[in-house]
C-alpha cells in the first residue's frame, strides 16, 4: 500500500521534462517571489533567454525560513543562489560561512543607502508605512510620534516581531526612532493596537475587512490598490522621523559548481530585464533601472523624509534582547 | 492484529523520534542552558496556554452538549446536512474561519452593525469564540455518535416507566455523554493548547502567547533548537499526564451496549422541550453557520482564479486522500488492539496516538528535514512528508471515533467470528466494514477534513510545485489578493463539504 | 383483560392484524417463526408501536393512543433491561419513580423485591458484574416493585441454560399466580409455552393462526404450518 501511495505521489509530482543537456542553477526563494503572479517566472524567461541554462526556483516559506533551511543544509545545499534574504538577516546569513563574494558592480543600483556589503547584493527595497484607510481615518497620523500618543479608539494591526518581517520592521523603525525609550512608546502605543498577527496577511486582510482603519505595511502597498484595482482608498501616512527600509538581497554559494553562472544572474539582476518586474509583481521599489519608467501609481507614493536602517550586525546582535524588551512592553 | 497494532504503533513512535531527536542533537551542539528555559516569560506562556485551552474546552464541550442531545432528539429537514457541515470548521484554515469570525463579532462585523456597538472581542473572547468554533461542531458529533449508539429497549424502557425529559436525561442521555466527555474534552484541549494563529490574530497581542507559538519562534525565528526542544519537552510534560489521565478515565467505563441500527425515541415531548430544543438548535446552527454564510457571501462575487484552483484541489484531494488513508490504516489496527487488550493498553495506545499532536509540527518537520538531508534528500520527499505530518494529526480523531465502536464491535463478534474462522480481509470485508460503516466514515470524514484544511505542514514542506487550496488562499492573501483569496476559500469550503459528505454516505 | 379489535399495523412489507382478547389472570404463551410478528403484538399491547388501525383495551380501557407510561403494562426484553451505570437498587427503584424519590415504605418494597428475586446480596453491584440470569432478575424485580397488572415478557430467557430458564420460568409463574397477573410471554421455546402457558396462540405473518389451551395446541396441531414449525 505505501509503496504504492510512494509510486502515486512519484508519479504525480515527476518533475518537468528535464534539460540536463543545460547547466541549472538552482535559486532558493521566498514561495511568493515565484508564485503565477510573482516576478520568477518573468525573470527565468528573461535570464533563459540569454543565458543558455535552466532555473530550478526552490520556493521556501518566507525569508527566515530560508536562511533556517540553509543552517540545516550547510555545505550540502543544492543552492546556487539564495534570493530574498533581507538586511535583518544578511548577518547571520554571511555567519554561516556558506556564501562568496557577489562580484557585481553596484553602480547601477539605486537603493537609498550607501551599500558595501561585498556578500549580499540588493535587488529591491521597500519602506514600512502605516497604510490607513481614506474613509475612515480623515486626519491620519503624521509621525511615529502621533502614532503613539494619538488616540486610542483608532486602531492599528501590526505584526508580530517573533514572526514576521514587517513586525520585525515596526519593531526595528520604533527603536531607531526612540532608542532607550522603545519599551515606554510601546507600553503607550499599546491601546491603539487591535491585535498583533502572526502574519501580513493576517494583519492587511482584518484591515481590508474593516476592522480597524489602520495597519502596517508598506510604502508601495497603495500603489497595488491603484494599478490592479484603481482605487486610492488605501494611502500610506508619511511619518515626519522618517520610514524603516527593507533591503531584500540575494548572494551565491560559494562552493556552488554553477559559480559563474551565478556570478552571472547576480549581474542580471540589476539590469532591467530582472528589475523591470519587481513594481507590479512584487509591489517593491526596484533596486535599479528598469527600462521603462515606474508606473504613475509609484509617483504618488509617500517619499521618506528620511531613511532608518540598522546596519545588519547590530540586529543580528540585538534582535532578541529587542524582542524580549517588546514582549515585556507589550504583556504588561 | 496485535502485529499490525504493534507495527502501527512502533511507526508513529518512528515518526515522532525522527523529528524530536535530530532537533535534541542539534540543541546539544548549541549547548542547554535550563537557565535560559524557566523565564519568567515561559511562565507566562504556560500559565496562559494552560487558562486559554481549558476555558476553551469548557466552553465547547458545555456547548456540545445540549447540541448533540438536541441533534440526537430531533429529525428536521435538512439534518444530514447540518451534521455534514458540522466537519467544516474543522477543514477550514484558521485564517479563514477567522476572517469569517470577525466578519461577524468584529468591530466592522455584522453583530456590530446590528446592535450599533463596536464589539471588541480581540483578546480572550475572540480566542474561545473561535476556539468554540472550531472545537463545538467537533463535540457534538462526538456525543452524537455515542447518543445514536443507545439500545432501543432502553428507549423503551424509560416510556414504560414513564421516563419524563428529566429522568431520560439523567439515567440514559447524560451517561452515555458522559463517557464520551474524557477523550473529547482531552482533544479539545490538546487542539487547543496547540492553537497558533487563532491565538495570536485574535489574542490582542503578545500576552496571548501560547507554548506553540514560543517553539516557532524560537526553532524558526531564532534558530536555536535547544530551546526549541526544551519548550517542546515542557509542552510534552504538560499535555501527556493531562492525556494519561483521561485516557485513565475512559478506560474505567466499559460498558457501552451493543451496536444497533438507530433506535426509535419515544421521547416525552412537550410544548416546551420543543421550543428549548428550537432554541438551542437555532443558536447552534446561528453560532457555526454565519461565520460560513459571511465566508460565501465574502467568496461568491470574487474573482476566482480557476486555473490556480484547479491545480490546487487536485492536490489538495490527492494529499488529503492520502493521509485520510494513512491515518485509516494506522488507526484501524490500533483501534482493534484497544478493543481486545488491557485497560493498560488502551491507555498506551491513545496516549501514544495523541503524542504526535503534542510535538510541535515546526519541531517534526525540521528533524523530518534533518534526516532527510543525511539520507541524500531523495526527490519527492516533500507530498510524502506533508501525508504522513496530516495523518498524524488526523490519527487521535479517528481512534477516538474508531475504538469505542470497535471494541462494541469485538464484543459482539469476536465469538462468532472465531468459531466461523473468519479473520483478516474476509471479516474485514463481511463483518467490521458493514458493521462499522458509520464511524469509519466519520472517522473517514473528520481525518479528511483536518488534512484538507491544514496550513501547518504544507507551509512546512510545500512550494510553488506542491500547493494545497489552503496554501493557494494563504498565498493570495499575502500578496494583496483578498478577492481572490476569499474565492479560493469559498471552493474550498464546498469542496470539503462535497468530500465529508461523499465519505459519510458511504457505508 | 386485554383486547385487541382489528388491529393492523404495518412492518415493511407485512400487513399484521390481530384480533385477540386475554382473560384477566390468563398466561398466554406466543409461539410462532422469527419475524412473524410476535414481538410486535407485545410493542402494540405495551405502547411501543401505534396501530395503523384497531383499538387496544386493557382492563376495559381504550389505551390506543395511550403512551407506555400510562398504561397498565410492565414488559421485560430479552436484553438491556437495566442502565448498566446504575446499581442493581438503583435499577429496580427506576421502577417506582424516575426522579428516585422514595419514602420508607418504597425502600422496603425495593428490598422486598430484591429478597423474591434472590438478589438482596446484589444491591449495590452494577450490572455489568452479574451473570446473565441474575441480570433477567432485575427486571424481575422491577416489574414486582412496578406491580402492574399486566405483564409482557419478549423472549425474556432466551439466552440462558435450560436449568437457568427453568428456574426462572417457574419465578414467573409464581409473581404470575400469586399476583394475579395477566401475562403474555413470547418464547422460541414451545416447552416454555407448555410448562407455564394457560393458552398458546400460534402467529405466522402477522396473523394469530392458532389459539388454544395448551395442551390442546401441542396435541392436536391442526394446523400444517405449526405442525411445521414445531416439527411434528
Amino acid at each position: 500500500m505505501k509503496k504504492l501511495l510512494f509510486t502515486l505521489i512519484a508519479l504525480a509530482f515527476a518533475a518537468a521534462p528535464s534539460t540536463a543537456q543545460q547547466p541549472k542553477l538552482t535559486i532558493y526563494t521566498y514561495e511568493s517571489f515565484v508564485s503565477e503572479w510573482g516576478p520568477g517566472p518573468k525573470i527565468e524567461a528573461a535570464f533563459e533567454a540569454t543565458c543558455g541554462c535552466d532555473i530550478e526556483w526552490v520556493g521556501i516559506a518566507d525569508g527566515v525560513a530560508l536562511l533556517n533551511r540553509l543552517k540545516l543544509e550547510g555545505k550540502g545545499t543544492k543552492a546556487d543562489i539564495v534570493l530574498g534574504l533581507d538586511t535583518n538577516l544578511t548577518a547571520e546569513a554571511a555567519a554561516t560561512g556558506l556564501f562568496a563574494p557577489h562580484d557585481a558592480a553596484t553602480t547601477p543600483m539605486t537603493v537609498p543607502v550607501s551599500w558595501s556589503d561585498p556578500i549580499f547584493l540588493p535587488y529591491d527595497y521597500g519602506y514600512f508605512a502605516v497604510v490607513y484607510d481614506t474613509q475612515v481615518l480623515k486626519d491620519p497620523p503624521k509621525s511615529l510620534a502621533e502614532l503613539v500618543d494619538g488616540d486610542p479608539n483608532q486602531k492599528i494591526v501590526i505584526q508580530d516581531p517573533r514572526s514576521s518581517t514587517p513586525g520585525l520592521g515596526l519593531l526595528l523603525w520604533m527603536k531607531a526612532v526612540y532608542g532607550d525609550k522603545a519599551a515606554e512608546a510601546w507600553t503607550k502605543l499599546k491601546p491603539r493596537i487591535l491585535t498583533v498577527t502572526p502574519g501580513w496577511s493576517e494583519a492587511y486582510g482584518l484591515f481590508t475587512k474593516g476592522e480597524a482603519p489602520m495597519v502596517l505595511s508598506y510604502t508601495t502597498s497603495p500603489a497595488y490598490h491603484m494599478v490592479a484595482e484603481n482605487t486610492e482608498r488605501y494611502q500610506a501616512a508619511s511619518f515626519s522621523e522618517g520610514h524603516y527600509l527593507q533591503v531584500e538581497v540575494a548572494g551565491r554559494i560559494a562552493d556552488s559548481p554553477n559559480a559563474e553562472l551565478a556570478k552571472k544572474f547576480l549581474a542580471f539582476m540589476l539590469t532591467p530585464g530582472f528589475q523591470d518586474t519587481i513594481p507590479e509583481n512584487n509591489w517593491m521599489f526596484p533596486a535599479a533601472a528598469t527600462s521603462t519608467p515606474l508606473p504613475e501609481a509609484f509617483g504618488k507614493l509617500v517619499q521618506p523624509v528620511k531613511t532608518l536602517l540598522f546596519s545588519p550586525e547590530e540586529v543580528a546582535g540585538k534582535r532578541r534582547e529587542w524582542i524580549d524588551e517588546w514582549l515585556a512592553a507589550m504583556a504588561r | 492484529m496485535r502485529l499490525s497494532a504493534s507495527l502501527s504503533f512502533s511507526l508513529i513512535l518512528v515518526a515522532i523520534g525522527a523529528g524530536l531527536v535530530p532537533v535534541i542533537a542539534i540543541g546539544f551542539g548549541q549547548g542547554y542552558e535550563l537557565s535560559r528555559l524557566f523565564d519568567a516569560y515561559f511562565f507566562r506562556v504556560v500559565t496562559f496556554t494552560i487558562v486559554q485551552a481549558t476555558l476553551s474546552t469548557v466552553f465547547s464541550v458545555l456547548f456540545a452538549i445540549p447540541v448533540a442531545r438536541t441533534l440526537a432528539r430531533r429529525q428536521f429537514p435538512g439534518r444530514g446536512l447540518v451534521l455534514r457541515l458540522f466537519a467544516l470548521p474543522l477543514a477550514l484554515p484558521a485564517i479563514v474561519a477567522i476572517l469569517g469570525i470577525v466578519e461577524i463579532y468584529g468591530r466592522s462585523g455584522w453583530l456590530s452593525r446590528l446592535t450599533a456597538l463596536e464589539l471588541d472581542i480581540y483578546g480572550l473572547a475572540g480566542i474561545l469564540i473561535a476556539h468554540v468554533f472550531f472545537n463545538m461542531p467537533l463535540a457534538a458529533r462526538m456525543m452524537l455518535v455515542r447518543l445514536d449508539q443507545i439500545a432501543p429497549e432502553s428507549f423503551r424502557l424509560s416510556a414504560q416507566l414513564g421516563f419524563g425529559a428529566g429522568a431520560f436525561w439523567r439515567f440514559i442521555e447524560w451517561p452515555a455523554i458522559r463517557e464520551t466527555l474524557p477523550g473529547i474534552a482531552s482533544l479539545v484541549f490538546l487542539l487547543c493548547a496547540a492553537s497558533f494563529a487563532t491565538v495570536l490574530t485574535l489574542g490582542g497581542g503578545p500576552q496571548a502567547t501560547t507554548l506553540e507559538v514560543a517553539i516557532y519562534q524560537a526553532l524558526r525565528y531564532d534558530f536555536d533548537p535547544a530551546r526549541a526542544s526544551l519548550l517542546s519537552m515542557a509542552q510534552l510534560a504538560l499535555c501527556v499526564p493531562l492525556v494519561a489521565l483521561t485516557a485513565a478515565a475512559a478506560g474505567r467505563l466499559q460498558h457501552a451496549p451493543a451496536l444497533r441500527a438507530k433506535a426509535r425515541r419515544f421521547a416525552t415531548d412537550t410544548a416546551f422541550s420543543r421550543l428549548a430544543d428550537g432554541g438551542i438548535l437555532a443558536v447552534a446552527l446561528a453560532f457555526v453557520f454565519l461565520p460560513l454564510i459571511a465566508l460565501v457571501l465574502a467568496g461568491i462575487g470574487a474573482p476566482f482564479a480557476w486555473s490556480a484552483i484547479a491545480g490546487a484541489m487536485i492536490t489538495s484531494l490527492f494529499l488529503a486522500g492520502g493521509a485520510m488513508l494513512l491515518s485509516l490504516l494506522l488507526a484501524w489496527p490500533l483501534a482493534n488492539a484497544a478493543a481486545r487488550g488491557s485497560p493498560l493498553l488502551t491507555r498506551l495506545l491513545s496516549t501514544a496516538a495523541l503524542l504526535a499532536f503534542i510535538v510541535p509540527p515546526a519541531v517534526l518537520a525540521t528533524g523530518w528535514f534533518v534526516l532527510a538531508l543525511k539520507a541524500g534528500d531523495p526527490p519527492h520527499l516533500a507530498p510524502l512528508l506533508v501525508i504522513v505530518m496530516n495523518a498524524l494529526m488526523a490519527l487521535p480523531f479517528g481512534l477516538s471515533v474508531l475504538t469505542p465502536a470497535v471494541s462494541q464491535s469485538a464484543a459482539r463478534h469476536d465469538r462468532l467470528c472465531a468459531g466461523l474462522g473468519l479473520s483478516g480481509f474476509a471479516r474485514l470485508r463481511l463483518i467490521d466494514l458493514p458493521v462499522l460503516a458509520r464511524p469509519l466514515g466519520l472517522a473517514a470524514a473528520l481525518s479528511f477534513a483536518i488534512s484538507l484544511g491544514d496550513l501547518t505542514a504544507i507551509t512546512l514542506f510545500g512550494s510553488q510545485d506542491l500547493t494545497t487550496l489552503p496554501a493557494l488562499v494563504y498565498r493570495q492573501m499575502g500578496s494583496y489578493r483578498l478577492d481572490a483569496a476569499a474565492g479560493s476559500a469559498l471552493v474550498l469550503a464546498v469542496f470539503s463539504t462535497a468530500i465529508i459528505a461523499m465519505a459519510e454516505r458511504w457505508r | 383483560m386485554i383486547r385487541l379489535d382489528h388491529v393492523t399495523f404495518h412492518y415493511e412489507d407485512l400487513r399484521m392484524e390481530f384480533d385477540v382478547a386475554v382473560a384477566k389472570g390468563e398466561f398466554l404463551g406466543i409461539i410462532g417463526p422469527s419475524g412473524s410478528g410476535k414481538s410486535t403484538l407485545l410493542n402494540l399491547i405495551a405502547g411501543f408501536e401505534s396501530p395503523a388501525a384497531g383499538h387496544i383495551f386493557i382492563a376495559n380501557r381504550e389505551v390506543t393512543a395511550s403512551p407506555p407510561a400510562k398504561r397498565p403494562v410492565t414488559m421485560i426484553f430479552q436484553d438491556n433491561n437495566s442502565f448498566a451505570h446504575l446499581d442493581v437498587w438503583t435499577n429496580v427503584a427506576l421502577g417506582l419513580s424516575p426522579s428516585l424519590k422514595l419514602d420508607a415504605d418504597q425502600r422496603a418494597l425495593i428490598n422486598s423485591a430484591l429478597a423474591a428475586t434472590g438478589l438482596e446480596a446484589y444491591a449495590r453491584r452494577k450490572p455489568g458484574e452479574l451473570s446473565g440470569g441474575e441480570r433477567q432478575r432485575i427486571a424481575i424485580a422491577r416489574a414486582l416493585v412496578r406491580d402492574q397488572p399486566v405483564l409482557l415478557l419478549d423472549e425474556p430467557f432466551t439466552a440462558l441454560g435450560p436449568k437457568l430458564r427453568q428456574d426462572m420460568l417457574d419465578l414467573v409463574v409464581a409473581l404470575h399466580k400469586s399476583r394475579g397477573l395477566t401475562t403474555l410471554m413470547v418464547s422460541h421455546h414451545p416447552e416454555d409455552a407448555r410448562r407455564a402457558a394457560d393458552r398458546t396462540a400460534f402467529i405466522a405473518n402477522g396473523r394469530i393462526l392458532a389459539i388454544a389451551p395448551t395442551a390442546e395446541l401441542f396435541a392436536a396441531a391442526r394446523d400444517p404450518e405449526i405442525t411445521e414449525y414445531l416439527g411434528l
